[in-house]
């Protein structure tokens, strides 16, 4: 029996590490031997560059430009890191056109030209989304099940939980008619006080778990500035390890929901209790 | 009895039909429309209160259209030597190409753009990355093929979604060519409640990037303007004849068979003559603030309110040879007419009307009907504001909702130079006590009979269900409604396109549309068509009328 393919959307405050950690996250589950493909959904087009070693990557949505219709999937996907398969959804310059409209786009080129086929033989498939679910295109992987399993990045800062929890009333949105689910939420940690803490009760608030804490190491800044992720640079510092732990925490996932997003007066007393007065 | 001298038995009570229209509604969509359903008690002094330009409640199907039809489609639509390109999706474009079925004449230069139809036709990579660059090729396009005084551009929705800034493209192509207009419009079709939003955006812009671009005095003793008349069916070409008979000079008509010059020139004109008081009030407006030019409201529409409408004209200039040729020409004129009328009075007298479209023409169709003893038992406009019903009284307590300050509203001032008072005081006093009223319009509301129905934004349902209780002898409207109403038994004559007929305007226009109607509400061909199930139905009655 084909194994069935895991559908993942990394989705979170902008800024907060999405790229970093879901490029770094797949490298683990490389190293475990698992097929992934990683679709950026950012214009800006960089949710691969460390798995693609910063090879400048043909978006979907330039090739299809410069092609018109006669597009193959070997035109917009490249082998990354341990083997993943890599592809930039690009689109327009800030300020002009509309990039929710290139997400959608794209994603059904990529359904169409088989990029999701038993064939292809995937465990995985990851979607790194732009930060904020600014309008419709934004929400593309999350409705008609395009992805199934939603990991949230945040950290302990007012701004990063606030966004998560704006995030999960999307997800109950596309809940109620689609088969998405909450897997948990990542700490990227900032250092901020009582973050574990703090992150573990908004996390039990949204009914759901923190399934891993990343904690805050400058080995990232360093892997990155070689264009890599931090298992390709040096396997062996405690931040791969991090990651893989991160990794393996996702593919032994098994709690899915459909989380219970908080009104601001909660998260604000979340805040208060865990963070100002300690 | 044969059914040609039937006489209708149908009686009905306008508090039940009211009733009966808002039975179906949920409450709180029947308290809304309940406001936008008069039945008229229009009093000597006094003009009851309806709700206009406001939101269709969604769910409803709404006779109204957008804002890019009401912009590209009426107002800019019909003008011949501007190329306007519709910046969209290719149905936009297609779908308000020529439909209104506006008439042009090519002229002495040839210019005419209608029989083309300008598109971007956007694609999917275009609303992506964004359709600037796109836009900018179909002007140098356009330029290139056809060099034309004028190129406009109008935004469909998406444009405005994406964010192209057409301004600034328009703005820099004018200035990159030097010898041809370009400018555009922000008329993307959501803006507003009706299409009532794109005829001031495109009033604004019409304005602000060609009105007063020609100083150039035009040879002529009466120089007027004819603002909201769209030549459908070749209207304009009959006032234009009957202008001519009289000596009367038109400058400009906003915009049927309109050229980029004489909106150019439209400041050198002495009267603004107003036809379709909601389209096109906002240039009035705006010429009498800039330069000096009063306007009056006239009616083209019915052989009386030609007449009356041209011995107004004739009495603002005062001159005694204009006023005598204008009589000249009525009694002339109205031979015809009047023979027409005994023709077709026996047959049509008595017979009842129903009239839903636009924002002025439900009211100045009346006209035409009267002149044929038809009676008007329910009208409304599409798009109309409390002005048009109520008449301009209202104008000060109108309260200005969001959707309204959502479309620019141009601040205007006397120009310079420019502005030029047409009469002295002296006159326009000896005017005023004559009873001579400028920027005068009373609405539909108080010319229509007491116990008759005025709807606003008449929908689907309403339009079915009316007909079905009132059983008028003939409904006019538009295309969308056409079919439906048909298939009911009852003809229906398109006011906006005027079918294949026309024109209907002025004198000769008059007679047309009393054939058109004797031979529409005395054929029944609409009566007689049965449906499958009609001819061969399980069970059979017949309808009450019949």
């Amino acid at each position: 029996m084909a194994k069935k393919m895991r559908k993942v959307a990394i989705y979170g405050k902008g800024g907060i590490g999405k790229s970093t950690t879901t490029q770094n996250t797949v490298a683990g589950l490389a190293q475990m031997g698992r097929q992934v493909m990683v679709v950026g959904c950012d214009p800006k087009a960089d949710s691969t560059r460390l798995l693609l070693g910063g090879l400048a990557q043909k978006s979907v949505l330039d090739t299809l430009r410069e092609e018109g219709e006669d597009v193959e999937l070997s035109d917009i996907r490249k082998k990354g890191y341990g083997n993943t398969w890599c592809v930039e959804s690009g689109g327009p310059e800030p300020g002009v056109g509309c990039a929710g409209r290139g997400i959608i786009t794209s994603i059904n080129m990529l359904e169409s030209l088989g990029a999701y086929e038993e064939s292809e033989d995937l465990d995985y498939a990851f979607y790194d989304v732009l930060g904020d679910v600014v309008c419709g295109g934004f929400a593309m992987p999350i409705r008609d099940g395009k992805a199934e399993e939603i990991y949230i990045v945040c950290s302990g800062e007012m701004m990063a939980m606030y966004a998560a929890n704006n995030i999960c009333k999307g997800i109950v949105k596309f809940a109620q008619s689609g088969s998405v689910r909450l897997g948990g939420l990542i700490c990227n940690s900032r250092a901020v006080d009582n973050e574990k803490e703090m992150i573990e009760e908004l996390a039990k608030k949204l009914g759901t778990q923190m399934i891993f804490f990343v904690p805050r190491d400058n080995d990232v800044q360093r892997a990155e500035i070689n264009r890599k992720t931090v298992l390709e640079w040096d396997d062996k510092v405690p931040q791969a390890e991090a990651y893989r732990g991160l990794a393996k925490a996702i593919d032994g996932n098994e709690s899915f929901v459909v989380p219970t997003p908080l009104d601001i007066e909660e998260l604000e007393k979340l805040l208060m209790e865990y963070g100002l007065m300690n | 009895m044969s059914t040609m001298t039937k006489k209708k038995m149908v009686q009905w009570d306008p508090t039940d039909v009211k009733a009966e229209l808002l039975a179906k509604y949920p409450p709180k969509v029947a308290r809304k429309r309940a406001k936008q359903i008069m039945i008229n008690e229009a009093e000597e002094n006094e003009t009851p209160e309806i709700t206009a330009n406001v939101r269709t409640t969604p769910g409803i199907i709404t006779m109204r259209g957008c804002t890019y039809a009401g912009c590209k489609g009426v107002i800019l639509g019909p003008t011949r030597d501007i190329v306007n390109i519709t910046h969209g999706p290719i149905g936009c474009a297609f779908y308000s190409w020529l439909t209104r079925r506006n008439q042009t004449e090519a002229g002495p230069d040839g210019e005419n753009y209608m029989p083309y139809c300008f598109s971007t036709d956007m694609q999917d990579s275009d609303i992506i990355f964004g359709g600037e660059k796109k836009l900018e090729k179909a002007i140098q396009e356009a330029y290139d093929l056809f060099h034309p005084k004028s190129i406009a551009v109008f935004a469909t929705c998406p444009v405005g979604l994406i964010g192209d800034d057409i301004h600034t493209v328009t703005a820099n192509m004018k200035k990159k060519f030097g010898d041809c207009n370009v400018y555009a419009f922000s008329c993307e079709g959501y803006k507003g409640v009706s299409q009532s939003a794109g005829h001031h955006i495109a009033n604004n812009q019409v304005f602000r990037h060609v009105v007063g671009e020609n100083d150039e005095e035009k040879a002529g003793e009466f120089k007027i303007n004819l603002l909201g008349e769209y030549n459908i069916g070749g209207d304009g070409f009959e006032i234009d004849r009957i202008f001519d008979k009289c000596g009367i000079t038109c400058i400009s008509t906003f915009s049927g068979n309109s050229t980029y010059d004489q909106f150019a020139s439209a400041h050198t004109a002495d009267l603004n003559a107003v036809m379709c008081h909601r389209s096109i009030n906002y240039v009035a407006d705006m010429l009498e603030t800039k330069y000096g030019i009063p306007w009056i409201k006239v009616n083209f529409i019915g052989a009386e309110a030609t007449a009356k409408s041209l011995r107004k004209i004739a009495e603002y200039f005062g001159d005694q040879d204009l006023i005598d040729r204008v009589e000249k020409v009525i009694a002339e004129e109205m031979v015809a007419v009047q023979e027409a009328q005994k023709e077709v009075q026996p047959r049509t007298d008595g017979k009842t009307a129903m009239m839903f479209v636009g924002g002025s023409r439900a009211h100045h169709y009346q006209e035409l009907f009267n002149e044929m003893g038809m009676k008007t038992i329910a009208a409304g406009y599409e798009f109309a504001h409390r002005d048009d019903y109520e008449g301009r009284d209202v104008l000060p307590n109108l309260k200005v909702d969001a959707d309204s300050r959502n479309i620019e509203e141009l601040v205007v001032e006397a120009d310079e130079t420019r502005f030029k008072p047409r009469k002295s005081d002296a006159e326009l006093e000896a005017l005023a006590k004559a009873g001579y009223k400028f920027q005068e319009y009373d609405g539909l509301i108080p010319d229509m009979d007491k116990g008759t129905l005025v709807i606003d934004d008449l929908n689907q349902y309403e339009a079915e269900k009316l007909v079905e209780l009132m059983k008028p002898d003939i409904f006019c409207a538009g295309i969308k409604e056409k079919f439906s109403v048909q298939k009911l038994g009852v003809p229906l004559k398109q006011l906006h396109s005027y079918d294949s007929g026309g024109p209907y305007a002025g004198f000769k226009g008059a007679v047309n549309f009393y054939e058109e109607i004797d031979r529409l509400v005395n054929s029944k061909v609409w009566g007689y068509m049965k449906a499958p199930w009609q001819e061969n139905p399980q069970l059979s009655a017949t309808y009450g009328w019949e």
